[in-house]
């Protein structure tokens, strides 16, 4: 088994206008810049894929990453807990002039969200914003003397993420706090595209070690000198 | 002392409940400050909703990790014993009790424990992040504030005008003027600045203040 691709615009096949793609990431800590940037030239080159739903934390930062997808005008909507960073113009500036749909969720409730949809379940409840403005409309119950607000799995046609290490057949490592949504994400959608810092052969992963198992992974493609997010933002780089 | 504490004097109060080895989850912004005040001898582990146990402070400036970051996106440092995990982890420990203390800021705390921390009303763009899990999340909900708003109104209050973030889940108050606990719905008074007369604390609190037993003085080293 070898799920490695030769290059980034392989990994990004079958990537189509509509679609719904979670993000790995929180801030620039795992963000995978390099798949997001090719996916940016594709529709640049194409003018597809475009109308997408991002999943992801924030809704990007500056003029890179996701900030750029949705400055080039490919992303109708996005499903986020933190909308806001140091420099959020890209999606203030659409969401203010009503050109980008938002579904803002709680931090801890997209999370599980995420990780209901790749595990098959549906709906769960949780005691995350019971009583207020972001529980209005969904069903509520009382367990055991408290009440809960029940929330819907969340899945996505692809998932893009970073990993520190990657085996052929898809074993994954992240770096530190890189790790967050990431291995959510990875179980959650129908084709998870990995990048990452290094590929190794299989059993060159200690098993002990592995974070995602190589089931939830599709593609893998060799990023050895991946760009961090927070380093470009504070050295000024646009990709807009 | 002035007459009011600073926010670093906040801090430092809200940080002297802390008990040693506890687990905590501070806010971001203000509540981060409460770190730095703990008392000689304790050692609290620092949980942050993206996904480490025991960090550390920030490292010197040009050494920073951008991997390596709290959910402030501050670049933080790890403590020997520390562990990474995903988010779905970070927030069963938040959900699941397994937190002994979160200390958060305020918009408006209601004498029914209701809190305002999110939105302050429909204009711009909305963002919760992590705030309506953390309320949910640990065994002691305080939170920590300024006594009244710039304008010098109360954030203590009947109920909440401002959307919630949680219902009826703070249970402690730590401001510049007193220390209140919320029992049974009421803003019970456990501290207050000596120099502060009881009426001059209830004409900037907009909840009556129950006196239960000795009122304290609130006092804070000069920081």
């Amino acid at each position: 088994m070898d799920k490695t691709v030769p290059d980034l615009a392989a990994a990004l096949a079958d990537i189509a206008d509509g679609m719904t793609l979670m993000i790995g990431g929180f801030g620039g800590a795992g963000a995978p810049i390099e798949l997001i940037h090719a996916l940016i030239d594709r529709f640049r080159a194409t003018g597809g894929p475009t109308n997408l739903t991002i999943v992801n934390n924030n809704a990007g930062n500056g003029r890179i990453g996701i900030a750029a997808m949705i400055d080039a005008g490919m992303v109708a909507k996005m499903i986020c807990s933190f909308p806001r960073s140091a420099d959020p113009r890209a999606f203030t500036e659409k969401y203010l002039a009503g050109q980008i749909e938002l579904e803002l969720v709680p931090q801890g409730t997209l999370a599980e969200r995420i990780r209901a949809g790749g595990a098959g379940i549906p709906a769960f409840y949780t005691p995350t914003s019971y009583g207020t403005d972001l529980a209005k409309g969904k069903p509520e119950a009382e367990f055991d003397g408290r009440m809960y607000v029940q929330e819907r799995w969340l899945k996505a046609d692809v998932a893009l993420i970073k990993a520190e290490l990657a085996d052929r057949q898809g074993n994954l490592t992240y770096r530190k706090a890189a790790r967050n949504f990431s291995p959510l994400m990875a179980a959650a959608a129908g084709l998870t595209v990995v990048q990452a810092m290094r590929v190794v052969e299989p059993g060159a992963i200690d098993p002990e070690q592995v974070i995602t198992p190589g089931l939830f992974v599709n593609r893998i493609v060799e990023i050895a000198d991946a760009q961090q997010e927070e380093a470009l933002m504070r050295a000024g780089v646009a990709y807009s | 002392m002035s007459n009011k504490l600073s926010n670093a004097q906040i801090a430092w109060r809200a940080a002297q409940d802390i008990e040693n080895e506890a687990y905590v989850n501070l806010g971001i912004g203000f509540p981060e400050m409460v770190a730095k005040f703990q008392p000689p001898g304790r050692q609290a582990i620092f949980h942050t909703e993206n996904g480490i146990l025991n960090f550390g402070e920030s490292p010197p400036e040009g050494e920073e990790d951008w991997d390596l970051i709290n959910a402030g996106k501050k670049a933080v440092t790890l403590k020997p014993g520390a562990a990474f995990f995903h988010h779905a982890d970070s927030f069963a420990m938040v959900r699941g009790g397994h937190l002994d203390v979160a200390i958060l800021g305020a918009y408006e705390v209601a004498e029914n424990g209701d809190l305002a921390n999110w939105s302050t009303g429909p204009k711009g763009v909305p963002a919760v992040g992590g705030a309506m899990d953390l309320v949910h999340g640990a065994k002691r909900v305080a939170v920590i504030t300024d006594h009244v708003t710039k304008h010098g109104q109360p954030k203590l209050v009947k109920r909440c005008s401002l959307p919630l973030t949680g219902v009826g889940c703070v249970t402690r108050i730590y401001t510049s003027l007193a220390v209140i606990d919320i029992v049974d719905q009421r803003f019970v008074l456990r501290e207050k600045l000596a120099g502060l007369s009881l009426e001059e604390l209830q004409a900037v609190t907009g909840a009556e203040l129950v006196i239960a037993g000795d009122i304290a003085d609130l006092v804070a080293p000069e920081i």
